[in-house]
């Protein structure tokens, strides 16, 4: 204790104020990790979710020569009651050509219910050469008990897609967003009667 | 008589408090330091008792003993008790013990965060036991706590498990910063970086690894938290979050972490192997430069725990190739520990056989991480026993290997008394014997394809499982073996020598045997 603990003190000071410097910062860090993520995947499209809709202000060229086959696949999330299928369980297309299948859904409970489809592609490699002009994943779908519906999806299937990629199939998960639907409402109806009042 | 007194009275604060207040409130790094290892030695028979459970049930195939639910909880507990319970604390343990001695200074550089550091421990580790008697029993999801098994489908206690990883991660972060104060103020005169000794140099660089991956374990479980109680989507695909998400960022805090658990022990090793070969460490500067690159590419090559997830091929082919290039630091290390003993006038004391078994068995875990990191070979052995196997032959005769021997190499230092050579060969041997009987089988069950973390099995592995689990059994029973051998050492025995080891270097053999309660009062010249 003879030593000179004056000296050190502050660079012992300087050292926590480092660390908790580093500290911090790698704690944002891994909350950053998350936009990161989601930039990092839409550019390359790794995760399979395909983007939002689709406009080009070109038309796009058909390619005649070459054919993919686009499957459907529809499932539901935990404790979804609703019955969701692809109508058409697949389809050959040419890339290029606007293409409109159907989905079917219906409400088979006894009270009104929100519900959010999520998509997902594979393989990954084709997510960004799948476009969507319209699709019923862009918004959440309210049915009313016993409900039924027929939800159109558009898309192309764009010409670059890579040669080795023959078969493009798309999932769609539906979850209940029924809870998370009324607290919107809610928030919209007390945001309104804000507004009027 | 009175002038006895009058000295006495002016040298106050030279020894330890009386009773129970002396643990309590001490700063003191040598207490702080046994607290540590005895607190991890303690998480050791638990967190190893768990895996007798899990051993009892695989014994046999066929569910017989316990619960397949309660199985789950026992390997989700049992890694999480060796990993932030047993094997972390017990390095940070050594550092305090060892670093103050190494360097020449009188303690820690932060004593007063040391005390508090050490006792967030029990806390985070009561709660986490306590939830082995919550309803809805202790998590059940793996240590990897994978959403959205441990978000959406976990128990009730997941929430307590991640107020139980805040604390120790808090704890961890402390401990390192006061090391890093510790190394880079309090080093004797003359002590440049490149003169530090390897076991400094290792916690070093352990400390900066720990500060920067303990908060973004921090971080994912607070996204965690926030998933399962505040209805954010993180990790939910329902509400546009991403499970996968979760294993990028678990595992960029997993993967470092994996080298935070080893290097010290590295260090440990590379002390004692020149001890025992009376000959200086050879190519010390490559050991540091080595042990540097280890950290530094262990930040890019997370993704190779998730090759399975579905990743491109080029992001495959990046990680397959980062992985593998952490073999050649690795090797460079391995080298120079043969290079040391090359020639050297051998003796094998219960340190020496620790140290030589972590070289070799560690070289066969990393020999197996080699194929784990071949990607297309990953798919065949992703989740099977073969990891399994992988992980034990790096963690235990690594990481564990690597802290008994430490803990014979210095026990002589600490109490003042040699321990019982015979009894601690014992010990080796059984462990040695029991730790390979225990894991060497789990790599053809891995490759015949039985799966990880179910608590049954097909026909065929069952002659393996038996002997893998009396090898376990074996192995736990010894370990009470060396809470005999610490106990008598620390009761009594052959009185030690400043410095018991005549090939040993370094300034804590300067030190009398046991150090005085202030290890270095006046700095020593280091030439």
């Amino acid at each position: 204790m003879t030593g000179s603990p004056q000296p050190s003190t502050r660079s012992n000071a300087r050292v926590i104020a480092w660390c908790l410097a580093g500290v911090v910062g790698m704690f944002g860090f891994g909350f950053a990790l998350v936009p990161l993520y989601e930039v990092f995947c839409d550019i390359t499209g790794i995760n399979g979710k395909t983007g939002g809709r689709y406009e080009s202000s070109v038309p796009l060229e058909r390619d005649e020569s070459r054919i993919v086959e686009v499957q459907f696949l529809a499932q539901n999330g935990p404790d979804m009651p609703w019955v969701f299928k692809p109508v058409t369980r697949s389809i050959e297309v040419h890339p290029g050509e606007p293409t409109t299948v159907v989905f079917y859904a219906e409400n088979p409970t006894a009270k009104a219910m929100v519900g959010q489809a999520v998509p997902s592609l594979a393989p990954a490699e084709g997510t960004l050469y799948f476009h969507k002009t319209e699709c019923f994943c862009f918004n959440q779908q309210t049915l009313q008990a016993g409900e039924t519906v027929q939800m159109p999806l558009v898309f192309i299937v764009d010409k670059a897609l890579p040669e080795h990629i023959h078969k493009l199939t798309l999932s769609y998960t539906l979850y209940d967003q029924s809870v998370m639907g009324e607290v919107s409402r809610i928030k919209q109806a007390i945001t309104t009667t804000n507004r009027n009042g | 008589m009175s002038a006895v007194i009058d000295t006495h009275a002016g040298e106050h604060h030279h020894g330890p408090a009386k009773g129970i207040t002396r643990w309590l409130f001490t700063t003191n790094h040598k207490d702080i330091g046994t607290m540590y290892l005895v607190f991890s030695f303690a998480m050791f028979l638990f967190g190893g008792s768990m895996a007798m459970v899990i051993r009892a049930e695989l014994f046999q195939p066929g569910l017989q003993i316990v619960d397949p639910e309660f199985f789950n909880q026992m390997t989700t507990m049992h890694g999480l008790i060796m990993v932030f319970g047993a094997v972390m604390p017990a390095f940070v343990g050594l550092a305090n013990w060892m670093l103050p001695m190494m360097v020449g200074a009188p303690d820690m550089a932060l004593p007063r965060m040391n005390n508090w550091s050490f006792w967030l421990l029990p806390c985070a580790f009561l709660i986490l036991a306590s939830t082995l008697f919550m309803s809805g029993g202790a998590p059940n999801f793996g240590w990897t706590f994978y959403a959205p098994l441990s978000t959406t489908y976990g128990p009730p206690s997941t929430t307590f498990f991640i107020f139980a990883v805040h604390i120790m991660g808090i704890s961890s972060i402390m401990g390192a910063i006061n090391v890093i104060a510790t190394i880079l103020n309090l080093r004797a005169p003359g002590m440049t970086l490149m003169k530090m000794p390897l076991f400094v140099w290792t916690w070093l660089i352990t400390a900066f690894l720990l500060i920067a991956v303990m908060p973004v374990l921090a971080g994912v479980v607070t996204m965690m938290l926030m998933d399962i109680n505040f209805g954010t989507s993180f990790f939910d695909a329902s509400g546009g979050g991403d499970p996968v998400l979760f294993q990028h960022v678990f595992w960029f805090f997993g993967h470092p972490e994996v080298y935070i658990m080893i290097l010290p022990a590295f260090g440990a090793v590379s002390h004692i192997i020149p001890a025992f070969s009376r000959k200086p460490l050879f190519g010390y500067a490559s050991m540091v430069y080595a042990v540097g690159a280890i950290a530094l590419l262990s930040f890019v090559v997370w993704a190779h725990h998730m090759f399975t997830v579905g990743i491109p091929i080029a992001g495959q082919l990046f990680f397959m190739y980062a992985t593998m290039l952490i073999a050649v630091p690795t090797g460079v290390k391995v080298f120079n520990w043969v290079a040391t003993m090359f020639r050297g006038a051998l003796t094998f004391e219960a340190p020496m056989l620790f140290a030589v078994a972590f070289v070799i068995l560690f070289t066969i875990g990393g020999f197996s991480g080699l194929m784990l990191a071949i990607a297309p070979a990953d798919f065949q052995y992703h989740d099977t026993y073969f990891v399994v196997a992988h992980f034990h032959y790096v963690l235990v005769p690594g990481a564990i290997f690597g802290i008994f021997a430490s803990a014979y190499f210095w026990l002589p230092k600490w109490t003042g008394h040699m321990y019982d050579e015979t009894l601690a060969k014992t010990h080796f041997w059984l462990s040695f014997i029991g730790m390979n009987l225990a894991f060497f089988p789990m790599h053809f069950l891995g490759l015949a394809g039985m799966p990880r973390r179910i608590p049954d099995y097909a026909l065929q592995f069952a002659d393996f499982n038996m002997v893998s689990s009396i090898g376990a059994f074996m192995f736990g029973a010894t370990q009470l073996l060396f809470l005999l051998i610490v106990v008598k050492c620390i009761r009594g025995g052959e009185q030690a020598p400043a410095k018991p080891w005549e090939g040993a270097e370094g300034l804590e053999w300067t030190l009398p045997s046991p150090p005085p309660y202030h290890s270095f009062q006046t700095p020593p010249e280091v030439k």
